[in-house]
């Protein structure tokens, strides 16, 4: 099944621009299996640096995880302040301590300006992309997270151990 | 399973303890019956928690989203509970699977409902059909495809 919006410019891109590979994840920031994931994905990225870009949208389950949502949210502040990832791999190092004091002491370890970012957390903009992402998500067949997608197609296979990185070799030059 | 442009077949099933729930009461809407095998199973939780959170967009598609298992309503209202779930559940508990045998997705041999669904229009008649793979969950862009494929046909 296609990605039906595409990567572009509002997506953070962690890679390099030009890279053969694009591997889109849907994930959720309190759920257990996207944790699991999380030094999966880190570590291939280490391995095959050059060859994949990545891109990370929300599809936080809200009713099942609460603080998902806001965790979300704070990654996209972040990310006004040129600190995206930084903010992400806390979020998945901290999945289970994310409630709002918790994202500000985060905040601060970063070296936020804090004033910025608390009105950045209210943000309409940034609450209509989180929803755009778990929408783009749902039409594009996401039904569970994290659900990833490899240069555009749904990646149905186990992303478990090094499955993920294994096919990527199988199905690439790398 | 019943083809596309049949009659949906009424039922009145259990959706509480003490509340049942009449499929031609809900006329004027639009209804998405989501048939899958058993509460706390993990294909169902995710395919359910993924309903829960896509409530208000069939909402705005005037459309109701029911699910249906031959669990009994106790079991039913339970899962719901630990799922903080916000629409019904239906127990096609007794006959069993009478229901899912109407409409042609009861698994026999297991004594389940097969993993089924079905978009009914707003005058009962079965808009879209779709039967997944039992260990497949069959997400929601099927349906969100559907119901906008609705919305163009009334409109034209």
């Amino acid at each position: 099944m296609p990605l039906r919006t595409p990567v572009n410019e509002t997506d953070y891109l962690f890679g390099s621009m030009n890279a053969p590979i694009e591997l889109v994840e849907y994930g959720d920031y309190q759920c257990p299996h996207c944790g699991r994931a999380h030094p999966i994905v880190k570590d291939l990225l280490q391995r095959v640096g050059q060859q994949v870009k990545f891109v990370f949208r929300n599809f936080p389950l809200s009713k099942i995880h609460p603080q998902a949502r806001m965790a979300a949210l704070a990654a996209e502040a972040a990310g006004l302040q040129n600190k995206y990832w930084t903010m992400h791999d806390i979020l998945y190092e901290n999945q289970k301590r994310l409630h709002h004091t918790a994202l500000l002491e985060y905040a601060a370890g970063i070296g936020l300006q804090m004033d910025q970012f608390t009105v950045d957390m209210e943000r309409e903009d940034l609450a209509t992309k989180v929803d755009s992402h778990f929408y783009s998500g749902m039409r594009s067949g996401v039904s569970a997270t994290p659900t990833f997608f490899i240069n555009g197609e749904k990646y149905t296979g186990s992303w478990e151990n090094d499955d993920l990185l294994q096919y990527l070799k199988s199905s690439f030059p790398l | 399973m019943l083809p596309i442009q049949s009659q949906a077949p009424d039922f009145e099933l259990y959706a509480t303890p003490d509340q049942k729930i009449k499929l031609s009461s809900l006329q004027g809407k639009r209804v998405i019956l989501a048939f899958y095998p058993a509460d706390w199973s993990p294909v169902c939780s995710d395919q359910m928690a993924l309903y829960n959170e896509m409530l208000e967009y069939f909402h705005k598609a005037n459309a109701q989203v029911i699910g249906i298992s031959v669990d009994g309503k106790w079991c039913h209202m339970s899962f719901s509970a630990d799922r903080k779930l916000h629409f019904p559940l239906l127990a096609d508990f007794e006959p069993k699977g009478a229901v899912a045998k109407a409409y042609g997705v009861y698994n026999e041999e297991i004594g389940e409902c097969q993993r089924a669904l079905f978009v009914i229009d707003e005058k009962g008649t079965i808009a879209w059909n779709y039967l997944s793979p039992v260990g497949v969950n069959p997400g929601a862009d099927g349906i969100m495809d559907a119901l906008e494929e609705m919305d163009k046909t009334k409109k034209a």
